[in-house]
C-alpha cells in the first residue's frame, strides 16, 4: 500500500534514529507519563473532592487520561515535523539527497510523515500502557483511541511540516509552541469539558484539531462514544490530514526543485 | 547505447530566476564514455546547468534530453540512471559511512543483498573500508567527498554529474579524488563535472565548454582550446611594488598580447626564455621572472578578461 521510495525515507529517518533515540525518549515518553501521574492521579484526587458531575460521573483520570492521550499526540506530531524536517534541508540537507534519487518531493514528504505516524505509535503507544495500567479506561473501545490519537498527531504533523519544509530558521518554532500548540493543550478539552469555557469562546474550540481529536479519545475511552459522532471527528482530523499532505507536495516542491 | 545518440542533449537552455538569467540559452551534447567538463567562475551558471540535467530544476526555456527522455516528465526514470555528486556533501553525518550508503541504495529501491555487496566493493573503490563503521561527522573533507562519490555509484550510474568534486580539498585529498574519477573514467564511465579548478579540467576532461555570465564562450578539448586562444608560453612578470605601471612602460612596443593582473604580467608568447632573455638585452628590470606552458586559465582570462579563481 506505501510505495517503496515513501518507505525507503522513512527507513532513513529509522535508521537516524537509532542513533540519536536517546535524546527524544524524554520529551516524547516520559514527560506526557508524568503529565498523566501528576494531574490525573495527584490533581484527580482533589477535583474529585469537588464534583464529578461535570465529568460525565467518571473519576477525573479517566477523564483526563484520553484527552492527554490525544494532546500527547499533538505535541509528538509538532516535534517531529518542525526541527528534523526544516534540519533535513537547511543545516543536514539530506533531503536534497533524496530528491536527487528517484525519490519525488512529494514522496519525501510523505516519507517524513509516515515516520512522524511511527514516531506517533511509540509515544502513543507508551502513554497507552501506563494510562492502562493506571486503571484510566472505562471500556474496550479505548483500543480504537491508539489509532485515534495518531490520526490526531497527524492532523498537525502534515500541516507543520508544509509549513517548517520552506522556513530558512528555527525561529518561529518557539512561537508554534506558545500561541499554538500550549493554547490548544489547555482549552481544547484535555484537561476540563470546553463547556466550562465563556459562551462566547466555547464554539471556537470545535475549530481546532486537538478538540476533535480529545472528544474522540475520550470516548472511546469512557466507551460514549457514538458512530455518527466519531465519525465527524475522524473526518475532520482526516481532512486537516490530507490537506496538510496536498500542502506539503507543494512546499517541498518548491524547496527541492528550484 | 549507439554513438549517434548522445545522453545530454541541450539547445537553447535557459534557467531564470526572477529577473536573473543563470543560463542564458546554451547548447551542449554529451556523448557516452566521454568526460565532459563546464568550466567558469562562481555565478558562471555551471551548478543550474547541473541541476536542470539532474532532473532537480526545471528548465525555463529551451530543449534538454537526458539519456534520450524528457527531464519534466521522466525525472525519476532518469535520476534512477543518475549518480550525482552535489556541491554540499548531503551525507547524514550522524550514521557510519556505511549506514550512508545503505541508506542511499534504497532510494533506488535495490536489494538489500545488492546494495551490500555494493557498498562494500565501493568504499574498497574510496579506499574508506576501515572507516566503513564510523560515523560520518569527524571524517576529513577529502574522505566526505570519497563517500559522496561512492554514494553516487551505487545505483551504477549510466552518467555521473559531479559538481565541482574538489571544492574545498587540500591538494593531497584532491589528486587522491582525481585519482578515483581517471580510474572511473577508465572503466568506461561518463562523467560530467563542473569545475574552476583550471588543473581540474585539464585532467580530467576530454572536452569541456568555458562558461562566462550563463552563457558559452568556448568549447573543445583543453589542449584545443589553449591551442585556439592561447600561444604556446607564458612569460609571467613581478615587479617592485609600485613598478608595475612602470615595467608595462618599459613594455610598451611589444607585439605579444600582455594581460595585467594585480601582482603580475603575463605576456603570451611562443617562447618565454627567449623572449625574457630579449626583455634583459633592452634593460627590462623586474623582480621575478617565470615562463611555462599556457593553460585553460590563460584561455579564460583571453576570452573574458578575468580569471578564474578571483587571486
Amino acid at each position: 500500500m506505501i510505495s517503496a521510495p515513501v518507505r525507503a525515507v522513512a527507513a532513513y529517518r529509522f535508521a537516524n534514529y537509532r542513533r540519536t533515540w536517546k535524546g527524544t525518549m524524554v520529551g516524547t515518553i516520559v514527560n506526557p507519563i508524568m503529565f498523566l501521574l501528576a494531574i490525573g492521579v495527584g490533581l484527580g484526587s482533589l477535583v474529585e473532592e469537588g464534583t464529578t458531575d461535570t465529568l460525565e460521573g467518571v473519576a477525573y483520570l479517566a477523564f483526563v487520561a484520553p484527552g492527554m492521550l490525544a494532546a500527547t499526540a499533538m505535541f509528538t506530531g509538532v516535534n517531529d515535523s518542525t526541527y528534523p524536517v526544516l534540519g533535513s534541508v537547511k543545516w543536514h540537507p539530506t533531503t536534497f539527497a533524496q530528491v536527487a534519487t528517484p525519490i519525488t518531493p512529494a514522496q519525501a514528504a510523505l516519507g517524513h510523515l509516515l515516520w512522524n505516524a511511527i514516531r506517533l505509535l511509540m509515544s502513543v503507544g507508551a502513554f497507552f500502557v501506563v494510562m492502562a495500567i493506571a486503571g484510566a479506561p472505562e471500556s474496550w473501545w479505548v483500543l480504537a483511541a491508539v489509532p485515534a490519537a495518531i490520526l490526531t498527531g497527524l492532523a498537525f504533523a502534515a500541516p507543520v511540516q508544509a509549513w517548517a519544509v520552506g522556513l530558512e530558521s528555527d525561529a518561529l518554532f518557539p512561537n508554534v509552541q506558545r500561541f499554538v500548540v500550549l493554547p490548544m493543550f489547555l482549552f481544547s478539552g484535555t484537561f476540563f469539558p470546553t463547556e466550562q469555557l465563556p459562551d462566547a469562546v466555547e464554539p471556537l474550540t470545535v475549530l481546532t484539531p486537538l478538540w476533535h481529536g480529545v472528544e474522540l479519545c475520550r470516548s472511546l475511552s469512557l466507551g460514549t462514544a457514538t458512530l455518527g459522532g466519531s465519525l465527524v471527528h475522524v473526518v475532520v482530523l482526516g481532512a486537516v490530514t490530507a490537506a496538510g499532505i496536498v500542502a506539503s507536495s507543494r512546499t517541498y516542491e518548491r524547496r527541492l526543485t528550484a | 547505447m549507439s554513438t549517434a545518440e548522445p545522453l545530454i542533449v541541450a539547445r537553447g537552455l535557459q534557467k531564470r530566476f526572477g529577473g536573473f538569467t543563470a543560463v542564458d540559452g546554451i547548447d551542449v551534447e554529451v556523448r557516452a564514455g566521454e568526460a565532459f567538463g563546464f568550466l567558469g567562475p562562481n555565478g558562471a551558471g555551471k551548478s543550474s546547468t547541473m541541476r536542470m540535467i539532474g532532473c532537480v530544476s526545471p528548465r525555463t526555456e529551451g530543449e534538454l534530453s537526458v539519456l534520450g527522455l524528457d527531464p519534466e516528465r521522466d525525472g525519476p526514470a532518469i535520476r534512477a540512471r543518475l549518480g550525482v555528486v552535489p556541491q554540499d556533501d548531503t551525507l547524514d553525518v550522524e550514521l557510519t559511512v556505511r549506514e550512508n550508503l545503505l541508506v542511499y541504495g534504497r532510494y533506488f529501491d535495490l536489494p538489500r543483498s545488492v546494495v551490500r555487496e555494493r557498498a562494500d566493493a565501493l568504499l574498497d573503490f574510496v579506499q574508506l573500508t576501515d572507516r566503513a563503521d564510523d560515523q560520518v561527522e569527524p571524517l576529513s573533507g577529502g574522505m566526505k567527498r570519497r563517500l559522496v562519490i561512492a554514494r553516487a555509484l551505487i545505483n551504477e550510474p549510466e552518467l555521473v554529474m559531479l559538481d565541482e568534486p574538489t571544492t574545498g580539498l587540500d591538494p593531497q585529498a584532491r589528486h587522491l579524488v582525481w585519482e578515483r574519477l581517471y580510474r572511473l573514467k577508465q572503466q568506461g564511465a561518463t562523467l560530467v563535472l563542473t569545475t574552476h579548478y583550471m588543473d581540474e579540467a585539464e585532467q580530467l576532461c576530454d572536452r569541456l565548454v568555458v562558461m562566462d555570465h550563463g552563457r558559452i564562450v568556448a568549447e573543445g578539448s583543453p589542449r584545443g582550446l589553449i591551442e585556439a586562444h592561447c600561444t604556446r608560453e607564458v612569460l609571467e612578470l613581478r615587479f617592485a611594488p609600485g613598478g608595475h605601471t612602470d615595467g608595462l612602460a618599459q613594455l610598451g612596443d611589444l607585439d605579444e598580447r600582455i594581460e595585467e593582473l594585480p601582482d603580475r604580467l603575463l605576456i603570451y608568447t611562443g617562447d618565454g626564455d627567449d623572449l625574457l632573455a630579449d626583455l634583459h638585452r633592452r634593460g627590462v628590470r623586474h623582480e621575478a621572472a617565470l615562463v611555462r606552458r599556457s593553460s585553460l586559465e590563460d584561455v579564460f582570462l583571453q576570452l573574458t578578461g578575468r580569471t578564474l579563481v578571483e587571486s
